[in-house]
């Protein structure tokens, strides 16, 4: 028996474009432009100024609030303005605009060679410590700044660490060749976190249509202490955080609560492996692994890609902008942001560039709902879409919180499968800002 | 680049499935128990079905455009199910005026006083059907003899049905006495008095499994409702077998397979978990085997479901879990 979550979710094409398409360095452009707010939380505040020379990997800004993340210089070169510009919020924030000037001249203590370090000499302080000098946020989408979730709250006690290998959203690869391309930086980079929480299980969890990473990973985990790969139903939210608790140690996080109340950790494997370089050769997190594709996409491809570089420079490097881009998201079609325009630059929490045609951008119009189920079936969290969207036509504010409205965590299951083409979880957001306030509103 | 991209909110990708599909789904499993209704109760059947269906539609349209001023979305086939299902429900020696008066009432009442596709709480062609039982008990109680009544437009022959005649007979050896009974595989094929699309069990379950295949419907309604019957009328039978007619008997006859698959099934009029849908399967159930058991009338499958409809709401209110509710 496959492990899977018994609750809920949607089976979308897997559209895996480039499952086979190795990782492939892309080149630097003239110019990088670097959020401040690469993390969730504060944005960080910049402690370099125009004209500044500024090595591969040396700190430019720092994260000084207590959920907030240090920022490096993915290129070496000039520090051209430090302006706000427009990025995937759809606002204008601070950037860092760095003129890229010839090749890499690393900060200094940086181990860029290949050699693989096994040995954890750091200790459990010093690993956290050295995580948040790197600036590693969580690379599955949320970039929430790793040292704060590795710090466990007073009290609370980590028995799991899950390891989200799962990579469920369609189009996307970047976990999976990274899986297949570092697997020991991975498993060393697991055995690192499991040292700093001073938990004696690992659990990678992959969903099954990545049968050649479970294989890779499985053997080489025979090494490791304590680390064992899940074989998980190709289903999705396979991947969402408390989906894959429940699929892989079968404990329900309590509602509103987060995954250490049962004991457990999540982080993503790309976040396992950027721990490894931090701890291991001090590297910060100046880079990660971004999937560009769409259905006409003329090279889709997984880059490793330096933090910074405009969007479109990826996509002229996966073959340009096809014609009829109607759609530009940041992340998988089904829970990605689209994006305005393709000057926005990559930030750590971007795993995947998707360009879709006009065809595949347009709504269909919304028909009335037949209260078919479909969306209670697909609701991972158990919640019934239709009625929440219902009662927030109505602003029915409290009963959409008595409805738990507040535990929708927008996974779009209920609007993928609707056959209506009701656009509920539009309505489901406007309601869980509404009642979020409100909630905030009655505690002050 | 000053290219324009689309803003929206996630999800970007949508499920193959439409409204409209899910209606033609239901109309083609309903295909072959119309097919056998034409079959049985020949041009009788063929006339009161396309009144049924063509008056529907058109009642919807009239409604939609000059009452509500919406734009008539007639398109959604949902009228002809209305239609094809109020034409199952009715014998097929119905006069044409009485046939029109229930898909005004079906579409007009049933449907469109709620406001439309998804809101009504009662499923519109039986609402037209225990109207017309009502208003026209004659006519809604005088049933075509099959194959028999075939060639005959009007003024034909007319017998019991099977639930009839044990009502009226009061205990079922005294029912079987009267010669008048079909056999079982008559019961199957559907060569018996009844509404027209309810007779062939053999041909409803052709559809339902074609709905069950195409997921439109799940097993939680019909087979609930359905072990509902058999356990019950299936405990009076073990008491008494000289007075209460075998399980398989009250499986065979009136509409329970119609129901139980195709009407209750309805899914704006019943609930949408799974849990809840078992509840409402078991009530409709219970009702059924009480009011043929029971009750004045000889079938009760309309009026069970009808009050089930009722519960919906509560059922709903009742029956789901959410996720982390457990230790929360």
């Amino acid at each position: 028996m496959l492990k899977t979550f018994p609750k809920g979710g949607v089976h979308p094409d897997d559209c895996k474009l480039t499952a086979k398409s190795p990782i492939f360095v892309a080149t630097l452009p003239d110019k990088v432009y670097i959020m401040l707010n690469q993390s969730a939380g504060a944005p960080a505040v910049p402690i370099v100024k125009k004209g500044d020379k500024v090595k591969t990997g040396q700190l430019i800004a720092k994260g000084e609030a207590f959920i907030s993340s240090n920022v490096h210089s993915p290129v070496t070169g000039t520090i051209d303005k430090i302006d706000p510009i427009l990025d995937a919020t759809g606002y204008k924030h601070q950037a860092i605009i760095i003129n890229v000037e010839g090749e890499d001249t690393w900060e200094e203590g940086i181990d860029i060679t290949n050699n693989l370090i096994k040995e954890i000499k750091a200790t459990p302080q010093e690993i956290i410590e050295k995580i948040k000098n790197a600036g590693i946020v969580g690379l599955g989408g949320a970039a929430f700044p790793t040292h704060v979730k590795l710090t466990i709250p007073q009290g609370k006690v980590a028995e799991y660490l899950l390891i989200n290998g799962a990579e469920c959203e369609p189009y996307l690869t970047c976990d999976h060749r990274l899986m297949l391309e570092k697997p020991e930086e991975i498993l060393v980079g697991t055995s690192i976190i499991m040292k700093a929480l001073g938990v004696h299980r690992a659990f990678i969890g992959i969903e099954n249509n990545k049968l050649d990473a479970i294989e890779l990973l499985t053997k080489l985990a025979k090494d490791y202490n304590g680390i064992e790969v899940v074989t998980l139903k190709k289903k999705y939210p396979q991947g969402a955080e408390k989906q894959l608790i429940k699929a892989i140690t079968g404990r329900e996080v309590p509602s509103g609560k987060l995954p250490i109340e049962v004991g457990c950790v999540v982080q993503n494997v790309g976040t396992a492996k950027a721990i490894y370089d931090a701890v291991q050769k001090n590297m910060p997190l100046i880079e990660r692994v971004v999937t560009v594709t769409g259905p006409n996409v003329s090279k889709p491809s997984n880059f490793l890609s330096r933090i910074g570089i405009p969007l479109k420079h990826l996509i002229e490097l996966a073959g340009g902008l096809p014609e009829d881009t109607a759609k530009l998201i940041s992340g998988g079609p089904m829970m990605g942001k689209t994006l305005s325009n393709t000057d926005i630059p990559l930030t750590k929490a971007m795993g995947g560039i998707l360009l879709f045609p006009y065809n595949l951008s347009k709504r269909l119009d919304p028909y009335p709902c037949i209260r078919c189920g479909r969306c209670v079936h697909a609701c991972p969290m158990g919640l019934e879409p239709f009625y929440l969207e219902k009662l927030v036509i109505k602003e029915r504010w409290e009963d959409a919180e008595k409805h738990w409205i507040i535990d929708c965590m927008e996974c779009g299951s209920c609007q993928y499968i609707c056959p209506a083409k009701r656009p509920l979880l539009d309505y489901i957001r406007l309601g869980k800002n509404k009642v979020s306030a409100i909630i905030r509103s009655r505690k002050n | 680049m000053d290219k324009k991209f689309i803003i929206s909110g996630s999800p970007h990708i949508y499920a193959k499935d439409n409204v409209q599909r899910i209606m033609l789904d239901v109309v083609i499993a309903l295909i072959p128990a119309t097919l056998g209704a034409f079959y049985f109760f020949g041009l009788g059947a063929v006339r009161v079905f396309f009144v049924s269906v063509v008056t529907c539609l058109i009642f919807e349209y009239l409604i939609q455009k000059f009452l509500l001023k919406q734009k008539p979305t007639i398109n959604d086939l949902s009228a002809i199910v209305t239609g094809m299902l109020l034409a199952f429900n009715v014998p097929s020696n119905l006069p044409t005026w009485v046939v029109i008066i229930g898909s005004l009432i079906a579409i007009g009442i049933g449907k469109m006083v709620f406001g439309g596709l998804g809101q009504n709480l009662f499923n519109p062609a039986l609402v037209a059907r225990v109207f017309l039982l009502i208003s026209f008990p004659v006519y809604m109680t005088s049933w075509p003899k099959p194959i028999a009544s075939a060639g005959q437009l009007s003024d034909v022959v007319t017998g019991p049905t099977p639930l009839g005649i044990l009502k009226e007979s009061g205990s079922i050896s005294a029912a079987s006495q009267t010669g008048e009974l079909p056999s079982y595989v008559d019961m199957m094929l559907g060569n018996m008095g009844g509404s027209m699309g309810e007779v062939s069990a053999i041909l409803l379950l052709i559809g339902a499994i074609y709905l069950l295949y195409r997921k439109v419907i799940t097993l939680h309604i019909p087979l609930s409702y359905i072990l509902t019957v058999i356990i019950f009328t299936g405990i009076f039978w073990l008491i008494d077998p000289t007075k209460y007619a075998d399980p398989l008997f009250h499986l065979l006859t009136g509409g329970l397979i119609l129901g139980a698959f195709f009407m209750a099934t309805d899914m704006v009029t019943s609930p949408t978990s799974y849990r809840g849908q078992i509840i409402f399967g078991i009530g409709c159930g219970v009702l059924t085997a009480l009011i043929r058991l029971f009750g004045a009338y000889p079938e009760g499958v309309s009026f069970s479901i009808l009050i089930m409809n009722a519960f919906v709401p509560l059922i709903d209110r009742i029956s789901y879990k959410h996720f982390g509710e457990v230790k929360a």
